[in-house]
């Protein structure tokens, strides 16, 4: 009993407080950052290593849906052009907003990538319940969304929470490329799941089949017939991104 | 004609392989495994038109490796092995499906990846077991499960709250690794990359295993620096998912403390990983040749002050944890798997040292850093949920001695080489112990001097087995803490 008074005291209070200014190491990959100007042209060096065709040169783009911010860009260009800051509020209502060209700075991104709807945060501003498909997700995703729930992050404390099952639920987060495999009970637990709904993209094989892009054991026609509400980059992303993104999505303050 | 001996890394061309006749193939395999071998892989490949498989059996005292191959030409069939060494189970079937060449006699002969959904009517449709009777049901689970895990289908077949038998029908998760590895041959970094999403729960195992394989086969050797960062990595990955685990088997008895303090423990660990490399998973961090971050010395005091802080805590809590009456009777004596199935089954890692199985590749088959100094196998012997927690805990302050020992080791020097080209028509066998157990990659390289064919194995292909096995003449409530209590891979079984 003695022990466990101890420990409790040991342990203390361990939630980050402010979780939308939270800080994080400087070693993070977030946010990445193109200055062209700098970029001397007639070389791909960029491309060539980018492992999911993230990057487009002429004009330079990244696409942070297909980005597993590895960061090999960086280290290739020998010019500097590329620079991934550690931000990480990453999310996104629009995929074509997650296409970063030179110039973007983060501080414009985050002011414009999540567009806050009225009637969302008059429906879900409160609670909102999640239920969580796994299609195809090597656990990565799946490993950042459990920690979305503990006692550092502790997401509960907002209203949201993953649920057990898709009829309790008022929305479905997805990870993974979708299998073959997964496509039919994806899409069953979808339709389970009473409207108003919300769907939330989580990690680059979702939003565009990360490395799994070229797969032939894929089937994502799941993404032709229902809208993404929200869009959450990384491989996989931070707990703080994907908190951070549902708090803007459902404008809590 | 016997078998060619190699060790772990060691590349061998494809020619001093022995071809042998099926039938010797499988008596001599058979006769190795009962003599005490172990499997450690069983795969095919194409060869001119024509199917040839590799078996490979490893003898763990001695630190070798056994190989030999057969070729099919006409025949369509051969003479199952797993009546006699039921560890080819899932070997055998995992052959059938990739080659269509039949196991005659095989007893669990069904899909393994492909048509388990049932959606395409070219591919043989999976049938579960049944089992019939007075108050006999079945309790079916899956494939999307309550929690914020992978999917997978379980099939009870219970009298009452008893489990008689679970089925485990997997393969949801499959998204053709092996292929993407073979059709992208020509891209090195993207085929790194992809050996980190093999299992996202074990990027440093898993893209360790590969890049090693990738060095062997290209005559490369790394810096010792390198060697040391790799395995202060391993070790990280090792304690992370430790902790997490007893987060969540405190979770499953409703021992909320120690969920919470656990759990918080295991972000300090990831966290620390992230110093080094920018991700909490150690993503990015190994590349064939080296690594891509080195480790500052004020980074490796940060390292040191945390793992010994985090060692110290979790010593508490584990003394708090395992000396509670209401934890014990949930854990002690529930989910046994013994000594005797452990090895029939093959079983690999932490989850075969509980059952008294001392299999550890880094004493075993040393790869890398390990081979300059000897890691003691920690073994238990009750088999039971309790046994497979308290080893995740004497692992975790084994893990911190030597991640201690590695920084205090630490030489000068740079943290990669270059790669030069792999060499044409050689095999190479990669072993590693992950946190799970034993992960075993293949590769075997064409003419070309590029990847022609990879095999990989998570150590989750060995132990899925024992999870059905542990939970018979269980209650069906307990069965959640026993699978937790092994952990496996989905994505990394599924490929």
């Amino acid at each position: 009993m003695l022990d466990l008074i101890k420990l409790r005291r040991q342990h203390g209070y361990q939630a980050i407080p402010d979780i939308k200014n939270a800080e994080i190491l400087s070693t993070h990959r977030g946010y990445p950052v193109i200055d062209e100007s700098k970029c001397a042209g007639g070389c791909s060096d960029c491309e060539n290593v980018c492992p999911t065709n993230a990057i487009k040169v002429n004009p330079l783009s990244i696409d942070l849906g297909k980005c597993i911010f590895c960061g090999e860009c960086e280290s290739a260009c020998q010019a500097g052009a590329i620079k991934f800051t550690n931000e990480y509020k990453l999310g996104s209502t629009g995929r074509n907003k997650l296409i970063i060209t030179s110039g973007n700075l983060f501080a414009d991104y985050e002011k414009e990538a999540i567009e806050s709807r009225k009637e969302i945060h008059k429906i879900f501003g409160h609670s909102l319940k999640l239920r969580q498909v796994s299609a195809g997700g090597c656990n990565g995703c799946e490993m950042e969304l459990a920690a979305c729930g503990n006692v550092n992050f502790d997401m509960g404390r907002f209203g949201i929470d993953f649920v057990a099952s898709p009829r309790h639920a008022d929305g479905i987060v997805i990870t993974g490329p979708i299998t073959k495999n997964m496509a039919p009970a994806l899409m069953d637990a979808y339709k389970s799941v009473n409207s108003p709904k919300i769907v939330i993209a989580v990690g680059a094989c979702t939003i565009s089949g990360g490395v799994f892009e070229e797969s032939e054991v894929l089937n994502r026609s799941f993404l032709s017939k229902i809208k993404i509400d929200l869009y959450i980059p990384g491989c996989p992303p931070h707990p703080l991104t994907f908190i951070n993104a549902i708090l803007d999505f459902i404008g809590k303050k | 004609m016997s078998w060619i001996e190699i060790k772990n890394l060691q590349s061998v061309l494809l020619n001093d392989i022995p071809r042998l006749k099926v039938e010797d193939l499988r008596d001599q395999l058979i006769e190795k495994i009962k003599g005490g071998k172990r499997l450690v892989q069983f795969f095919g490949d194409t060869e001119n038109g024509d199917v040839v498989l590799y078996a490979i059996a490893a003898d763990d005292n001695a630190s070798k490796l056994f190989i030999a191959s057969t070729k099919f030409t006409s025949q369509k069939e051969y003479q199952s092995i797993t009546p006699e060494i039921p560890s080819a189970h899932l070997f055998e079937r995992e052959f059938f499906e990739q080659y269509k060449i039949k196991p005659e006699g095989h007893p669990w002969l069904k899909p393994l990846r492909k048509g388990i959904a049932g959606i395409d009517s070219s591919e043989i449709p999976y049938e579960f077991f049944s089992m019939k009777g007075e108050e006999v049901h079945e309790v079916g689970v899956g494939p999307i499960h309550a929690g914020i895990i992978e999917p997978g289908h379980f099939r009870f077949s219970c009298h009452g709250e008893k489990i008689y038998h679970l089925e485990i029908k997997l393969g949801f998760q499959h998204r053709g690794v092996e292929e993407l590895f073979v059709k992208n041959n020509a891209r090195p970094i993207y085929l790194q990359k992809l050996s980190e999403s093999i299992a996202g729960d074990t990027v440093i195992g898993h893209s360790g295993t590969f890049a090693r394989a990738i060095e062997s086969l290209a005559n490369t050797s790394i810096p010792r620096r390198a060697k040391l960062i790799r395995t202060i990595a391993l070790e990280l990955e090792r304690i992370a998912i430790h902790l997490g685990d007893l987060s969540a088997l405190s979770n499953d008895v409703g021992y909320l403390t120690g969920n919470s303090v656990f759990g918080a423990l295991r972000t300090r660990i990831i966290n620390t990983t992230m110093a080094i490399c920018g991700n909490r998973f150690g993503r990015s961090l190994i590349i064939p040749g080296g690594v891509n971050f080195d480790i500052s010395q004020e980074l490796r005091e940060k390292i040191s002050s945390t793992v010994n802080q985090v060692n110290d805590e979790t010593a508490l809590a584990a003394e708090v944890l395992f000396s509670s009456a209401s934890v014990l009777e949930r854990f002690e004596k529930t989910g046994v798997v013994d000594k005797a199935t452990a090895l029939e089954i093959g079983m690999v890692g932490p989850s075969a040292r509980a059952s008294g199985v001392a299999v550890d590749i880094r004493s075993d088959h040393p790869f890398g850093a390990y081979e300059f100094f000897p890691v003691h196998k920690l073994t238990l012997d009750s088999g039971d949920v309790f046994a497979r927690s308290y080893i995740r805990f004497i692992e975790i302050q084994q893990s911190v001695k030597i991640i201690n020992d590695q920084l205090g080791n630490f030489t000068e020097g740079k943290a990669n080489n270059a790669i030069l080209l792999l060499e044409p028509n050689r095999l190479v066998v990669s072993m590693v112990e992950g946190w799970r157990g034993e992960i075993a990659h293949v590769i075997l390289t064409g003419n070309d001097s590029k990847i022609k064919r990879i095999k990989i194995k998570d150590p989750s292909f060995h132990n899925w087995f024992a999870v059905s096995l542990s939970v018979r003449n269980e209650g069906i409530s307990d069965f959640p803490l026993c699978n937790k209590s092994f952990n496996l891979s989905y994505s990394g079984f599924d490929l």
